[in-house]
Protein backbone atom coordinates (compact mmCIF):
# COMPACT_ATOMS: atom_id res chain seq x y z
CA UNK A 1 0.00 0.00 0.00
CA UNK A 2 3.13 2.17 0.79
CA UNK A 3 4.18 1.79 -2.58
CA UNK A 4 1.07 3.05 -4.10
CA UNK A 5 0.69 5.85 -1.95
CA UNK A 6 4.11 7.09 -2.49
CA UNK A 7 3.61 6.92 -6.15
CA UNK A 8 0.13 8.70 -5.72
CA UNK A 9 1.51 11.85 -3.12
CA UNK A 10 4.86 12.06 -6.09
CA UNK A 11 2.65 12.40 -8.89
CA UNK A 12 -0.11 14.82 -7.33
CA UNK A 13 3.08 16.84 -5.94
CA UNK A 14 4.14 16.93 -9.40
CA UNK A 15 1.05 18.24 -10.45
CA UNK A 16 0.54 22.05 -10.74
CA UNK A 17 -2.70 21.96 -8.68
CA UNK A 18 -1.67 20.77 -5.81
CA UNK A 19 0.47 23.80 -5.63
CA UNK A 20 -1.98 26.34 -6.67
CA UNK A 21 -3.95 25.33 -3.59
CA UNK A 22 -0.65 25.52 -1.50
CA UNK A 23 -0.18 28.92 -2.73
CA UNK A 24 -3.94 29.87 -2.26
CA UNK A 25 -3.30 28.82 1.65
CA UNK A 26 -0.24 30.86 1.66
CA UNK A 27 -1.71 33.77 0.57
CA UNK A 28 -4.67 33.75 2.51
CA UNK A 29 -2.63 33.38 5.85
CA UNK A 30 -0.72 36.67 4.72
CA UNK A 31 -3.58 38.49 3.46
CA UNK A 32 -5.82 37.68 6.65
CA UNK A 33 -3.46 37.88 9.41
CA UNK A 34 -2.00 41.56 7.66
CA UNK A 35 -6.04 42.86 7.64
CA UNK A 36 -6.80 41.86 10.91
CA UNK A 37 -3.33 42.08 12.26
CA UNK A 38 -4.82 39.78 15.22
CA UNK A 39 -4.37 36.16 15.12
CA UNK A 40 -7.76 35.11 17.16
CA UNK A 41 -9.78 37.30 14.83
CA UNK A 42 -8.07 35.71 11.55
CA UNK A 43 -8.82 32.23 12.89
CA UNK A 44 -12.14 33.13 12.86
CA UNK A 45 -12.36 34.07 9.57
CA UNK A 46 -10.23 31.61 8.11
CA UNK A 47 -12.43 28.91 10.16
CA UNK A 48 -15.31 30.30 7.72
CA UNK A 49 -13.03 29.61 4.90
CA UNK A 50 -11.63 26.24 5.49
CA UNK A 51 -15.42 24.72 6.24
CA UNK A 52 -16.65 25.46 3.40
CA UNK A 53 -13.75 25.41 0.89
CA UNK A 54 -11.35 22.49 2.00
CA UNK A 55 -14.60 20.23 1.65
CA UNK A 56 -15.22 21.16 -2.10
CA UNK A 57 -11.00 21.13 -2.83
CA UNK A 58 -11.38 17.32 -1.94
CA UNK A 59 -14.61 16.82 -3.77
CA UNK A 60 -13.15 18.12 -6.75
CA UNK A 61 -9.48 16.66 -6.16
CA UNK A 62 -10.77 13.25 -5.37
CA UNK A 63 -13.11 12.83 -8.23
CA UNK A 64 -10.55 14.27 -10.60
CA UNK A 65 -7.80 12.30 -9.25
CA UNK A 66 -10.07 9.04 -9.51
CA UNK A 67 -10.76 9.41 -13.12
CA UNK A 68 -7.28 10.80 -14.29
CA UNK A 69 -5.82 8.04 -12.86
CA UNK A 70 -7.96 5.53 -14.01
CA UNK A 71 -5.89 3.98 -16.37
CA UNK A 72 -3.20 3.63 -14.22
CA UNK A 73 -5.00 1.52 -11.72
CA UNK A 74 -6.03 -0.16 -14.38
CA UNK A 75 -2.25 -1.18 -14.90
CA UNK A 76 -1.93 -1.35 -11.09
CA UNK A 77 -5.23 -4.71 -10.91
CA UNK A 78 -3.13 -6.71 -13.09
CA UNK A 79 -0.50 -6.16 -10.85
CA UNK A 80 0.24 -8.76 -7.72
CA UNK A 81 -1.24 -6.44 -5.57
CA UNK A 82 -4.21 -6.53 -3.12
CA UNK A 83 -7.00 -4.32 -4.70
CA UNK A 84 -7.85 -2.65 -1.38
CA UNK A 85 -4.47 -1.83 -1.22
CA UNK A 86 -4.49 -0.03 -4.21
CA UNK A 87 -7.57 2.09 -3.54
CA UNK A 88 -6.29 2.73 0.05
CA UNK A 89 -3.08 3.69 -1.61
CA UNK A 90 -4.50 6.53 -3.78
CA UNK A 91 -7.10 7.18 -1.31
CA UNK A 92 -4.61 7.95 1.66
CA UNK A 93 -2.45 9.70 -0.91
CA UNK A 94 -4.33 12.36 -2.15
CA UNK A 95 -5.68 12.88 1.19
CA UNK A 96 -2.29 13.49 2.86
CA UNK A 97 -1.30 15.52 -0.15
CA UNK A 98 -4.02 17.89 0.23
CA UNK A 99 -3.91 18.19 3.87
CA UNK A 100 0.00 18.73 3.56
CA UNK A 101 -0.80 21.84 0.91
CA UNK A 102 -3.33 22.66 4.02
CA UNK A 103 -0.84 22.83 7.00
CA UNK A 104 1.93 23.72 5.05
CA UNK A 105 0.30 27.02 3.37
CA UNK A 106 -1.55 28.03 6.73
CA UNK A 107 1.46 27.15 8.88
CA UNK A 108 4.17 29.22 7.56
CA UNK A 109 2.10 32.91 7.49
CA UNK A 110 1.22 31.74 11.33
CA UNK A 111 4.17 30.60 11.84
CA UNK A 112 6.04 33.85 10.45
CA UNK A 113 3.47 35.59 12.78
CA UNK A 114 4.33 34.30 15.96
CA UNK A 115 2.62 31.30 16.30
CA UNK A 116 4.30 29.73 18.71
CA UNK A 117 4.77 32.51 21.23
CA UNK A 118 0.77 33.12 21.37
CA UNK A 119 -1.90 31.45 23.21
CA UNK A 120 -4.18 30.94 19.81
CA UNK A 121 -1.66 28.11 19.24
CA UNK A 122 -4.36 25.06 20.09
CA UNK A 123 -6.99 27.29 18.35
CA UNK A 124 -4.82 27.20 15.15
CA UNK A 125 -4.03 23.72 15.64
CA UNK A 126 -7.55 22.59 16.04
CA UNK A 127 -8.51 24.19 13.06
CA UNK A 128 -5.77 22.63 10.64
CA UNK A 129 -7.11 19.54 12.50
CA UNK A 130 -10.62 19.96 11.65
CA UNK A 131 -9.58 21.06 7.64
CA UNK A 132 -7.26 17.73 7.88
CA UNK A 133 -10.49 15.66 8.45
CA UNK A 134 -12.86 17.45 6.21
CA UNK A 135 -10.06 16.40 3.54
CA UNK A 136 -10.34 13.35 4.44
CA UNK A 137 -13.61 12.86 4.98
CA UNK A 138 -14.93 14.46 1.47
CA UNK A 139 -11.93 12.73 -0.83
CA UNK A 140 -13.38 9.45 0.37
CA UNK A 141 -17.21 10.67 -0.38
CA UNK A 142 -15.98 11.64 -3.81
CA UNK A 143 -14.25 8.68 -4.06
CA UNK A 144 -17.13 6.35 -3.67
CA UNK A 145 -19.08 8.68 -6.08
CA UNK A 146 -16.40 8.19 -8.51
CA UNK A 147 -16.17 4.60 -7.78
CA UNK A 148 -20.27 3.92 -8.37
CA UNK A 149 -20.31 6.30 -11.68
CA UNK A 150 -18.57 5.19 -14.91
CA UNK A 151 -19.43 8.34 -16.74
CA UNK A 152 -17.00 11.26 -15.72
CA UNK A 153 -19.46 14.12 -16.33
CA UNK A 154 -22.06 12.45 -14.18
CA UNK A 155 -19.57 11.58 -11.42
CA UNK A 156 -18.39 15.06 -11.21
CA UNK A 157 -21.88 16.41 -11.47
CA UNK A 158 -22.84 14.43 -8.27
CA UNK A 159 -19.70 15.36 -6.42
CA UNK A 160 -20.19 18.96 -6.41
CA UNK A 161 -23.84 18.55 -5.74
CA UNK A 162 -23.02 16.89 -2.60
CA UNK A 163 -20.35 19.20 -1.79
CA UNK A 164 -23.17 21.92 -2.22
CA UNK A 165 -25.76 19.85 -0.31
CA UNK A 166 -23.76 19.31 2.66
CA UNK A 167 -22.26 22.97 2.62
CA UNK A 168 -25.09 25.11 1.73
CA UNK A 169 -28.60 23.13 1.04
CA UNK A 170 -28.59 21.61 4.17
CA UNK A 171 -28.62 24.39 7.07
CA UNK A 172 -31.18 26.18 4.93
CA UNK A 173 -33.38 22.64 5.44
CA UNK A 174 -32.50 22.34 8.67
CA UNK A 175 -33.33 26.59 9.38
CA UNK A 176 -37.08 25.94 7.53
CA UNK A 177 -37.62 22.90 9.85
CA UNK A 178 -36.37 24.67 12.88
CA UNK A 179 -38.65 27.37 11.53
CA UNK A 180 -41.30 25.26 10.87
CA UNK A 181 -41.48 23.03 13.83
CA UNK A 182 -40.83 25.32 16.27
CA UNK A 183 -43.48 24.14 18.48
CA UNK A 184 -42.22 20.59 19.22
CA UNK A 185 -39.09 20.13 21.25
CA UNK A 186 -36.34 19.98 19.18
CA UNK A 187 -32.89 19.58 20.91
CA UNK A 188 -32.73 15.91 19.85
CA UNK A 189 -33.82 16.32 16.18
CA UNK A 190 -30.96 19.29 16.18
CA UNK A 191 -28.38 16.89 17.98
CA UNK A 192 -29.13 14.95 15.17
CA UNK A 193 -28.79 17.10 12.22
CA UNK A 194 -25.75 18.48 13.09
CA UNK A 195 -24.29 14.97 13.09
CA UNK A 196 -25.26 14.10 9.79
CA UNK A 197 -23.59 16.73 8.65
CA UNK A 198 -19.30 16.81 8.99
CA UNK A 199 -19.43 20.64 7.57
CA UNK A 200 -22.14 21.36 10.60
CA UNK A 201 -19.94 19.16 13.06
CA UNK A 202 -16.70 20.89 12.45
CA UNK A 203 -17.89 24.11 12.57
CA UNK A 204 -19.47 23.45 16.49
CA UNK A 205 -16.48 21.99 17.18
CA UNK A 206 -14.23 24.90 16.54
CA UNK A 207 -16.40 27.07 17.72
CA UNK A 208 -16.59 25.01 21.04
CA UNK A 209 -13.02 25.65 21.91
CA UNK A 210 -13.36 28.87 20.81
CA UNK A 211 -15.58 29.11 23.28
CA UNK A 212 -17.70 32.17 21.38
CA UNK A 213 -21.10 31.70 22.30
CA UNK A 214 -22.43 34.51 19.61
CA UNK A 215 -21.18 32.48 16.62
CA UNK A 216 -22.45 29.14 18.25
CA UNK A 217 -25.78 29.67 16.78
CA UNK A 218 -28.78 27.17 18.27
CA UNK A 219 -27.39 23.93 17.53
CA UNK A 220 -23.91 24.76 18.71
CA UNK A 221 -25.62 26.00 21.70
CA UNK A 222 -27.23 22.76 22.08
CA UNK A 223 -24.59 20.96 21.90
CA UNK A 224 -22.74 22.84 24.63
CA UNK A 225 -25.81 22.31 26.81
CA UNK A 226 -25.63 18.95 25.75
CA UNK A 227 -22.26 17.52 26.42
CA UNK A 228 -20.78 20.57 27.76
CA UNK A 229 -17.26 21.96 26.32
CA UNK A 230 -15.40 19.03 27.07
CA UNK A 231 -17.31 16.17 26.12
CA UNK A 232 -18.81 18.18 23.11
CA UNK A 233 -15.92 18.56 21.58
CA UNK A 234 -14.89 15.00 22.20
CA UNK A 235 -17.74 13.46 20.85
CA UNK A 236 -17.93 15.51 17.77
CA UNK A 237 -14.24 14.31 17.33
CA UNK A 238 -15.28 11.03 17.56
CA UNK A 239 -18.26 11.37 15.00
CA UNK A 240 -15.52 13.14 12.43
CA UNK A 241 -14.00 9.70 12.83
CA UNK A 242 -16.98 7.84 11.91
CA UNK A 243 -17.03 10.38 9.15
CA UNK A 244 -13.94 8.50 7.81
CA UNK A 245 -14.31 5.34 8.36
CA UNK A 246 -17.99 4.53 7.23
CA UNK A 247 -16.86 6.27 3.31
CA UNK A 248 -13.35 4.64 3.95
CA UNK A 249 -15.02 1.29 4.58
CA UNK A 250 -17.80 2.13 1.96
CA UNK A 251 -14.69 2.59 -0.69
CA UNK A 252 -12.82 -0.73 0.30
CA UNK A 253 -16.12 -3.27 -0.14
CA UNK A 254 -17.10 -1.04 -3.91
CA UNK A 255 -13.62 -1.53 -4.80
CA UNK A 256 -14.01 -5.22 -4.07
CA UNK A 257 -16.78 -5.65 -6.23
CA UNK A 258 -16.65 -3.50 -8.93
CA UNK A 259 -15.52 -4.44 -12.49
CA UNK A 260 -12.38 -2.49 -14.47
CA UNK B 1 -3.18 -24.60 -16.15
CA UNK B 2 -6.28 -22.66 -16.08
CA UNK B 3 -9.68 -23.94 -15.95
CA UNK B 4 -12.29 -22.01 -16.56
CA UNK B 5 -15.69 -23.61 -14.94
CA UNK B 6 -19.29 -22.37 -15.25
CA UNK B 7 -18.06 -18.74 -15.59
CA UNK B 8 -21.10 -16.46 -15.58
CA UNK B 9 -21.10 -13.12 -16.01
CA UNK B 10 -23.43 -9.90 -17.51
CA UNK B 11 -23.24 -6.12 -17.28
CA UNK B 12 -26.48 -5.19 -16.71
CA UNK B 13 -28.92 -6.84 -18.63
CA UNK B 14 -25.82 -8.25 -21.37
CA UNK B 15 -24.63 -11.26 -20.99
CA UNK B 16 -20.96 -11.71 -21.60
CA UNK B 17 -19.94 -14.85 -20.14
CA UNK B 18 -22.55 -17.49 -20.38
CA UNK B 19 -22.01 -20.75 -17.96
CA UNK B 20 -18.65 -20.89 -19.85
CA UNK B 21 -16.18 -24.35 -19.36
CA UNK B 22 -12.64 -24.03 -20.59
CA UNK B 23 -9.27 -25.75 -19.96
CA UNK B 24 -6.31 -24.23 -21.48
CA UNK B 25 -2.99 -26.88 -20.82
CA UNK B 26 0.34 -25.91 -20.14
CA UNK B 27 2.53 -24.84 -22.46
CA UNK B 28 2.14 -23.55 -26.36
CA UNK B 29 -0.05 -20.46 -27.71
CA UNK B 30 -3.43 -20.72 -27.25
CA UNK B 31 -5.59 -18.11 -29.15
CA UNK B 32 -8.67 -16.39 -27.77
CA UNK B 33 -11.07 -15.64 -31.40
CA UNK B 34 -14.67 -13.83 -31.63
CA UNK B 35 -16.27 -11.39 -33.30
CA UNK B 36 -16.36 -7.37 -30.91
CA UNK B 37 -18.16 -7.90 -28.07
CA UNK B 38 -17.90 -11.67 -28.02
CA UNK B 39 -16.25 -11.63 -24.50
CA UNK B 40 -12.52 -12.13 -25.40
CA UNK B 41 -11.37 -9.14 -22.85
CA UNK B 42 -13.92 -10.50 -20.01
CA UNK B 43 -12.74 -13.83 -19.70
CA UNK B 44 -9.04 -12.76 -19.99
CA UNK B 45 -10.30 -9.72 -17.30
CA UNK B 46 -11.85 -12.38 -14.98
CA UNK B 47 -8.89 -14.31 -14.76
CA UNK B 48 -6.80 -11.47 -14.16
CA UNK B 49 -9.10 -10.71 -11.14
CA UNK B 50 -10.32 -7.25 -13.21
CA UNK B 51 -13.78 -8.74 -13.94
CA UNK B 52 -15.47 -10.68 -10.70
CA UNK B 53 -17.88 -13.57 -12.10
CA UNK B 54 -21.07 -13.77 -10.57
CA UNK B 55 -20.83 -17.54 -10.94
CA UNK B 56 -17.96 -19.46 -11.30
CA UNK B 57 -14.80 -20.56 -10.19
CA UNK B 58 -11.46 -19.79 -12.44
CA UNK B 59 -8.51 -22.20 -11.31
CA UNK B 60 -4.62 -21.57 -12.16
CA UNK B 61 -2.49 -23.95 -11.72
CA UNK B 62 -4.89 -25.83 -9.58
CA UNK B 63 -5.55 -23.11 -7.19
CA UNK B 64 -8.66 -20.52 -7.48
CA UNK B 65 -8.13 -16.97 -8.36
CA UNK B 66 -11.12 -15.18 -7.21
CA UNK B 67 -10.00 -12.82 -4.32
CA UNK B 68 -6.66 -13.87 -4.87
CA UNK B 69 -3.51 -11.92 -5.99
CA UNK B 70 -0.54 -13.41 -5.10
CA UNK B 71 -0.71 -15.80 -8.56
CA UNK B 72 -0.84 -12.40 -10.38
CA UNK B 73 3.14 -12.85 -9.58
CA UNK B 74 3.22 -15.76 -11.62
CA UNK B 75 1.50 -14.11 -15.07
CA UNK B 76 2.19 -11.03 -17.69
CA UNK B 77 -0.42 -8.90 -18.89
CA UNK B 78 -0.29 -6.86 -22.36
CA UNK B 79 -3.43 -4.85 -21.71
CA UNK B 80 -5.71 -3.82 -25.31
CA UNK B 81 -5.25 -0.60 -24.79
CA UNK B 82 -2.38 1.36 -23.86
CA UNK B 83 -2.79 4.31 -21.18
CA UNK B 84 -0.72 5.25 -19.44
CA UNK B 85 -0.10 8.18 -16.64
CA UNK B 86 0.91 11.03 -18.80
CA UNK B 87 2.89 12.37 -16.25
CA UNK B 88 5.94 9.41 -16.21
CA UNK B 89 8.46 9.01 -18.23
CA UNK B 90 9.40 5.87 -19.93
CA UNK B 91 11.95 5.02 -17.69
CA UNK B 92 9.91 5.95 -14.73
CA UNK B 93 6.66 4.06 -15.35
CA UNK B 94 8.82 0.35 -16.15
CA UNK B 95 10.79 1.80 -13.01
CA UNK B 96 7.37 1.86 -11.23
CA UNK B 97 6.38 -1.48 -11.94
CA UNK B 98 10.01 -3.09 -11.03
CA UNK B 99 9.12 -1.69 -7.77
CA UNK B 100 5.64 -2.71 -7.51
CA UNK B 101 6.57 -6.28 -8.44
CA UNK B 102 10.31 -6.74 -7.32
CA UNK B 103 11.72 -10.18 -9.52
CA UNK B 104 14.05 -10.32 -12.05
CA UNK B 105 13.47 -8.08 -15.23
CA UNK B 106 15.14 -7.79 -18.90
CA UNK B 107 13.84 -4.56 -19.35
CA UNK B 108 16.90 -3.46 -21.14
CA UNK B 109 17.08 -6.30 -23.99
CA UNK B 110 13.33 -5.68 -24.84
CA UNK B 111 14.25 -1.74 -24.96
CA UNK B 112 16.79 -2.00 -27.37
CA UNK B 113 15.11 -4.77 -29.09
CA UNK B 114 12.14 -2.38 -30.27
CA UNK B 115 13.89 0.73 -30.72
CA UNK B 116 12.65 2.46 -27.18
CA UNK B 117 16.25 4.10 -25.94
CA UNK B 118 15.35 7.65 -27.56
CA UNK B 119 11.98 7.68 -26.05
CA UNK B 120 13.00 6.66 -22.68
CA UNK B 121 13.29 10.41 -20.77
CA UNK B 122 9.81 11.20 -23.13
CA UNK B 123 6.70 11.35 -21.00
CA UNK B 124 4.02 8.82 -22.00
CA UNK B 125 1.48 11.43 -22.94
CA UNK B 126 3.51 12.56 -26.00
CA UNK B 127 4.25 8.80 -27.41
CA UNK B 128 2.52 8.08 -30.65
CA UNK B 129 0.02 4.85 -30.20
CA UNK B 130 2.48 2.56 -31.97
CA UNK B 131 5.27 3.51 -29.43
CA UNK B 132 2.90 3.31 -26.45
CA UNK B 133 2.30 -0.34 -27.48
CA UNK B 134 6.09 -1.40 -27.42
CA UNK B 135 6.35 -0.07 -24.32
CA UNK B 136 3.46 -1.99 -23.54
CA UNK B 137 4.96 -4.90 -24.97
CA UNK B 138 8.42 -4.24 -23.00
CA UNK B 139 6.15 -4.19 -19.62
CA UNK B 140 4.49 -7.15 -20.54
CA UNK B 141 7.36 -9.47 -21.01
CA UNK B 142 9.98 -8.11 -19.24
CA UNK B 143 8.97 -10.30 -16.64
CA UNK B 144 9.31 -14.10 -16.22
CA UNK B 145 6.18 -15.44 -15.87
CA UNK B 146 5.18 -19.29 -16.49
CA UNK B 147 1.69 -17.27 -18.39
CA UNK B 148 1.93 -14.78 -20.42
CA UNK B 149 -1.67 -12.70 -21.66
CA UNK B 150 -1.78 -10.59 -24.69
CA UNK B 151 -4.65 -8.77 -25.62
CA UNK B 152 -4.83 -6.90 -29.49
CA UNK B 153 -1.05 -7.65 -29.29
CA UNK B 154 -0.39 -6.39 -32.81
CA UNK B 155 -2.46 -2.88 -32.15
CA UNK B 156 -0.36 0.00 -34.01
CA UNK B 157 2.57 -1.94 -34.27
CA UNK B 158 4.85 -1.33 -37.43
CA UNK B 159 6.44 -4.56 -39.55
CA UNK B 160 9.57 -4.49 -37.89
CA UNK B 161 8.22 -4.62 -34.72
CA UNK B 162 5.20 -6.86 -35.46
CA UNK B 163 8.37 -9.43 -36.78
CA UNK B 164 9.97 -8.54 -33.27
CA UNK B 165 6.84 -9.52 -31.41
CA UNK B 166 6.55 -12.99 -33.48
CA UNK B 167 9.90 -13.78 -32.33
CA UNK B 168 9.84 -12.83 -28.72
CA UNK B 169 6.80 -14.93 -28.90
CA UNK B 170 8.38 -18.04 -30.80
CA UNK B 171 10.96 -17.54 -27.82
CA UNK B 172 8.52 -17.87 -24.92
CA UNK B 173 7.10 -20.59 -26.27
CA UNK B 174 9.92 -22.50 -26.70
CA UNK B 175 10.70 -21.75 -23.23
CA UNK B 176 7.42 -23.61 -22.49
CA UNK B 177 5.50 -20.72 -20.99
CA UNK B 178 1.94 -20.57 -21.93
CA UNK B 179 0.90 -17.82 -23.72
CA UNK B 180 -3.26 -16.54 -24.12
CA UNK B 181 -3.74 -14.08 -27.13
CA UNK B 182 -6.53 -12.34 -28.71
CA UNK B 183 -6.29 -10.91 -32.10
CA UNK B 184 -8.25 -10.05 -35.03
CA UNK B 185 -5.34 -10.77 -37.20
CA UNK B 186 -6.38 -13.82 -38.45
CA UNK B 187 -2.72 -14.22 -40.60
CA UNK B 188 -1.27 -13.75 -37.24
CA UNK B 189 -2.81 -16.49 -35.64
CA UNK B 190 -2.37 -18.82 -37.97
CA UNK B 191 0.91 -18.43 -37.87
CA UNK B 192 1.55 -17.91 -34.01
CA UNK B 193 -1.03 -20.29 -32.27
CA UNK B 194 -1.11 -24.52 -31.76
CA UNK B 195 -4.74 -24.26 -30.54
CA UNK B 196 -7.81 -22.19 -30.87
CA UNK B 197 -10.85 -20.97 -28.98
CA UNK B 198 -13.94 -19.35 -30.97
CA UNK B 199 -16.58 -17.67 -28.46
CA UNK B 200 -20.03 -16.50 -29.87
CA UNK B 201 -22.39 -14.90 -27.72
CA UNK B 202 -20.38 -15.38 -24.82
CA UNK B 203 -20.34 -19.12 -24.98
CA UNK B 204 -17.70 -21.48 -26.85
CA UNK B 205 -18.57 -22.01 -30.14
CA UNK B 206 -15.37 -24.29 -30.96
CA UNK B 207 -12.10 -25.45 -29.90
CA UNK B 208 -9.52 -27.07 -31.39
CA UNK B 209 -6.52 -26.90 -33.71
CA UNK B 210 -6.83 -24.77 -37.16
CA UNK B 211 -6.69 -27.92 -38.76
CA UNK B 212 -9.92 -28.83 -37.38
CA UNK B 213 -11.55 -25.57 -37.48
CA UNK B 214 -10.33 -25.71 -41.67
CA UNK B 215 -11.78 -28.91 -41.84
CA UNK B 216 -15.21 -28.13 -39.60
CA UNK B 217 -15.85 -25.37 -42.31
CA UNK B 218 -14.72 -26.56 -45.23
CA UNK B 219 -12.62 -23.16 -45.57
CA UNK B 220 -9.08 -22.80 -46.91
CA UNK B 221 -8.03 -20.53 -44.55
CA UNK B 222 -8.58 -19.76 -40.91
CA UNK B 223 -9.42 -16.76 -42.14
CA UNK B 224 -12.31 -18.04 -44.22
CA UNK B 225 -13.25 -20.32 -41.49
CA UNK B 226 -13.78 -18.13 -38.97
CA UNK B 227 -15.71 -15.45 -41.61
CA UNK B 228 -18.18 -18.19 -41.80
CA UNK B 229 -18.62 -19.04 -38.14
CA UNK B 230 -19.13 -15.21 -37.71
CA UNK B 231 -21.46 -14.92 -40.28
CA UNK B 232 -23.91 -17.52 -38.82
CA UNK B 233 -24.44 -14.30 -35.95
CA UNK B 234 -25.39 -11.68 -38.40
CA UNK B 235 -27.81 -14.23 -40.48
Amino acid sequence: MFKILKYSVYDLLRSRWSYVYFVFYLMLGFVLLFLNNDMNKAIITLMNIIIVLTPLIGTIFGVMYYYQSKEFTELLLAQPIKRSKIFMGQYLGISLSLTLSLVLGLGIPFMAYGLFKSSAIFDFSLLLLVGAFLNFIFVALSYNISLSTENKIKGFGYAILMWLFLAVIYDGLFLISLVLFNEYPLDKFSLAATMFNPIDLSRILILLKLDISALLGYTGAVFKNFFGTGLGMLSSISILFLWVFIPVWNIIRKANKKDF
Amino acid sequence: MINFKNIHKRFGKLVVLDDLNLEVSEGGVFAILGPNGSGKTTLIKALLGMVIPEKGEILYNGKSVLKQWEYRNNLNYLPQIANFPANLTVTELVEMVKNLRPSKTNEEELIKLFGLTPFLKQKLGNLSGGTKQKVNIVLAFMFDSDLIILDEPTTGLDPIALIYLKELIQKEKELGKTILITSHIMSFVEEMSDEIVFLLDGKIYFKGTIEAIKKQTESATLEVAIANLIKKQYV
